[in-house]
């Protein structure tokens, strides 16, 4: 019987080994040439060859078609001694009926002795692997999606009926950051809706208590409050360096005034509002799609306007928006799918109908039909005597 | 006849109704149908002037009017026209 090594050494006899330096001369782009790292998945995780694909040996049958398709193509596999691609070369050559296969003699250690540059990938710890395993199977997420929503920054403009369930559910799909802007105390009234706070935390700040029941899905997630009012002369230094806003707002001044800034910051706000058994859901990504103001140039009265709190609101409403609210967020962040920039739905909860508007960038728009730099603090979310008229609708 | 969608601040005008049919070849005559149908609206829809207030969006099917011909969009049977008001309400 012969030993493994001997198998090895013949086996070698019959694949092409190509030197590390010829690898390296087919630059990162492979000139042509796939180069294919066959080691295991903490090994590759470690460092590996500038622009190599991955395949651990033991997916090698079932995973190489998606990695190279093209079976005259050339093929270069490298491991980290140059003994297990050369087994991997072997099974490709005679086995899969792949025509150019070479196998890099000494690996990835020669490659290194050599003082040839590894590319360290970021990678998900053990737990976030876990943690993020349903995103990693989809496609349109995967782990560079995850990624880009573990390095995201998103605000939350209050932590009410809809930046409850989108607090929830944006912290669970690893959401790096969430800034939560709500001056607000949790009250009994609050929890027909508000799912991210509690019995227990009537009384409690609400960004206190949805940072409580943002950490207790997921304790990774970096939050920020702000106790405040949202006004002029605070909103430009707190949406800085946000990603994206989630506009969860209860009345039309601070939502202008939002719009007003998130242009001038080109920051793209994923907006919803409802009322009673009815939301609106849309996106104003500024410069992309219309702002806020191309769709409603102007608030209505107090007496068409009537808030939550005074008319009343289906509990489960805001859960619905502002889920959908989360699913453009997710969208906006991973660049995956359609956003609803441009589109208007309305949701009408009584007789289940979606109903779907488009929405135009209005080119004489007061505010996103200039350069930001041209919008001034003074104008932001101005309206004349609106403040005061609309005072009385709470 | 097209059919005309009440937003639910306007329903309480319209005797709760979601949604009204009315007559008119264009947007400004279906409207005006309707404030005549149901005058507790006329306000809310038309300035003094005689124009749409500025604060009303109406669309005809999935189309704002304002990037069509305004009132004078040519409304066809079967034709959908959408009133919209801007919402707030968050909490």
């Amino acid at each position: 019987m012969a030993s493994g090594a001997e198998i090895i050494r013949k086996i070698k006899e019959r694949i092409e080994e190509v030197d590390p330096k010829e690898v390296h001369e087919l630059g990162q782009n492979g000139n042509g040439a796939v180069i294919v790292d066959v080691r295991e998945q903490h090994e590759f995780e470690e460092s590996h060859v500038p622009g190599a694909v991955h395949v651990p040996r033991g997916h090698l049958e079932s995973r190489i078609e998606g990695a190279v398709s093209d079976r005259g193509k050339r093929v270069v596999l490298y491991c980290a001694s140059g003994n297990r691609s050369a087994l991997a070369a072997h099974t490709l050559q005679d086995l899969l009926g792949y025509e150019d296969v070479a196998s890099m003699r000494g690996g990835i250690t020669l490659w290194k002795d050599r003082g040839y540059e590894v590319e360290v990938p970021r990678s998900l710890t053990p737990e976030q692997r876990e943690r993020y395993s349903r995103h990693l199977l989809v496609p349109e997420v995967g782990l560079a999606g995850q990624m880009k929503l573990l390095d995201a920054k998103v605000l939350l403009l209050g932590a009410g009926g809809l930046g409850s369930p989108s607090a929830l559910y944006l912290a669970a799909a690893g959401v790096g950051t969430l800034g939560i802007v709500d001056n607000d105390v949790v009250d009994l009234s609050n929890l027909q809706r508000q799912v991210a706070h509690s019995n227990d935390r009537i009384g409690v700040p609400k960004v206190d208590s949805a940072e409580i029941a943002i950490h207790e899905i997921n304790p990774d997630v970096n939050v920020q409050k702000y106790p405040v009012r949202l006004g002029a002369d605070n909103i430009m230094e707190i949406i800085e360096g946000y990603d994206v806003i989630v506009d969860g707002l209860d009345n039309f001044p601070t939502r202008y005034l939002l719009n007003d800034a998130s242009v001038r910051t080109r920051t793209p706000v994923v907006s919803a509002s409802i009322l009673g058994f009815e939301g609106q859901l849309s996106v104003f990504h500024p410069y992309e799609g219309p702002c806020y103001r191309c769709l409603y140039p102007t608030p209505p009265p107090a007496e068409l306007a009537p808030s939550c709190g005074a008319a009343g609101v289906l509990g489960v409403l805001p859960g619905v928006m502002g889920l959908l609210q989360s699913v453009e967020v997710i969208k906006l962040i991973t660049g995956a799918g359609d956003t609803m920039a441009g589109r208007l739905l309305l949701y009408d909860a009584l007789g289940t109908t979606f109903t779907e508007l488009k929405v135009r960038r209005d080119p004489d728009c007061p505010i996103c039909s200039r350069e930001p730099d041209a919008i001034s603090d003074e104008e932001m979310g101005v309206f004349p005597d609106y403040e005061a008229f609309c005072a009385g609708a709470g | 006849m097209s059919t005309i969608k009440i937003p639910p601040v306007l329903r309480a005008s319209v005797g709760g109704e979601k949604e009204i049919e009315a007559s008119g070849s264009n947007v400004g005559e279906v409207l005006r149908s309707l404030a005549e149908q149901h005058p507790a609206t006329e306000s809310q829809l038309f300035s003094e002037e005689g124009g749409l207030n500025r604060y009303v969006n109406v669309y005809l099917n999935d189309e704002d009017v304002r990037v069509l011909d305004g009132l004078d969009t040519n409304v066809s049977d079967g034709d959908t026209v959408v009133i919209l008001p801007a919402m707030a309400g968050g909490a």
